[in-house]
């Protein structure tokens, strides 16, 4: 089993990486990240309308990330990553790719597909009213996050939630999210 | 009462909340990791102004982005002007957004259909 992190990207669908990155995410690098990706659509003259929801896709995916990851696995080549993310934005078609990883233990699997699952199944009018009723009746964690970043995402977009997880050892599974920003429903 | 003010940062938004003028501004991004630190000096101060409001308290909501955690603490401050307004006070929110940015209009809907406060939804255009 083990990392393939690369050959996963590979099979991804092709277009011109934006930016790349993998290892620790803490605050300084979700600014980084965000300077960097928010100068290069500018650059790319991307409407103003794809720029924000790109922004706000990846505001979310890095928080989750920052919130949310499981430690890395005791053999993991690279222990210094408190909170070990990937992420990868590529330029496709008529939009962008956004692609995160990020490692779980696998007792945690289940309840995060379920809530995959879940938002996939709803309409976007029922992804509506998910977000009202999360955002009026759950309490924000002591994790930070308020449980709506998966929501907001899936609203914001107007896609499926694409992931795996890939198994890693006995106890951990890596998780990926392809998160796709377009202009298709305009 | 002192007016409470925050300069804004590239995560956190410029603050502006004068109890004199009954006038109260958030304005620019809101994406900090922690929400609720930031959040939490402007919520209490929100309490004291409470306390002894004016008959008329404007709110002008000028974002241009935020996160989901700080989606939260937003709706604690449009809960406490809820308060002030049931207290038969004027309370008036202007929920601002860029021409075309759909999703924040939407933004404001969401929270003009939780909250019982006169909201108005002013479009920027550039």
């Amino acid at each position: 089993m083990g990392f393939d992190v690369e050959s996963y990207l590979k099979e991804q669908k092709s277009g011109e990486v934006v930016l790349y990155y993998k290892g620790n995410i803490d605050s300084d690098v979700i600014n980084h990240v965000l300077d960097t990706v928010e100068d290069k659509l500018i650059q790319r003259n991307e409407q103003a309308k794809l720029r924000k929801k790109v922004y706000n896709v990846l505001v979310e995916s890095l928080q989750n990330l920052y919130h949310h990851v499981d430690k890395v696995p005791k053999d993991f080549e690279d222990q210094s990553a408190e909170k070990y993310g990937l992420l990868m934005v590529k330029k496709i078609e008529n939009g962008y790719l956004i692609i995160t990883g990020n490692f779980i233990k696998k007792e945690n699997i289940e309840k995060l597909e379920e809530r995959i699952k879940r938002i996939n199944r709803s309409s976007q009018e029922e992804i509506k009213e998910l977000y009202k009723f999360i955002l009026n009746h759950q309490r924000i964690t002591n994790k930070g996050g308020g449980g709506l970043g998966l929501v907001d995402i899936a609203r914001k977009t107007g896609n499926k939630l694409e992931y795996q997880f890939k198994e890693y050892d006995n106890e951990h599974a890596f998780f990926y999210l392809n998160i796709l920003v377009d202009n298709s429903e305009q | 009462m002192e007016p409470i003010i925050i300069e804004g940062t590239a995560k956190t938004p410029s603050v502006r909340f004068d109890a004199n003028a009954g006038i109260f501004e958030i304005k620019g991004r809101s994406i900090p990791e922690n929400s609720v630190e930031f959040y939490k000096p402007i919520v209490e101060w929100l309490d004291k102004y409470k306390e002894n409001p004016l008959s008329r308290t404007e709110v002008n909501i000028r974002l241009e982005y935020f996160n989901t955690s700080s989606s939260k603490c937003i709706l604690d401050i449009f809960k406490k002007l809820e308060a002030i307004h049931k207290a038969k006070n004027e309370v008036q929110i202007n929920w601002y957004y860029e021409e075309d940015d759909e999703d924040m209009l939407e933004a404001g809907e969401d929270y003009e259909s939780i909250i019982r406060v006169p909201f108005k939804m002013i479009e920027i255009s550039d």
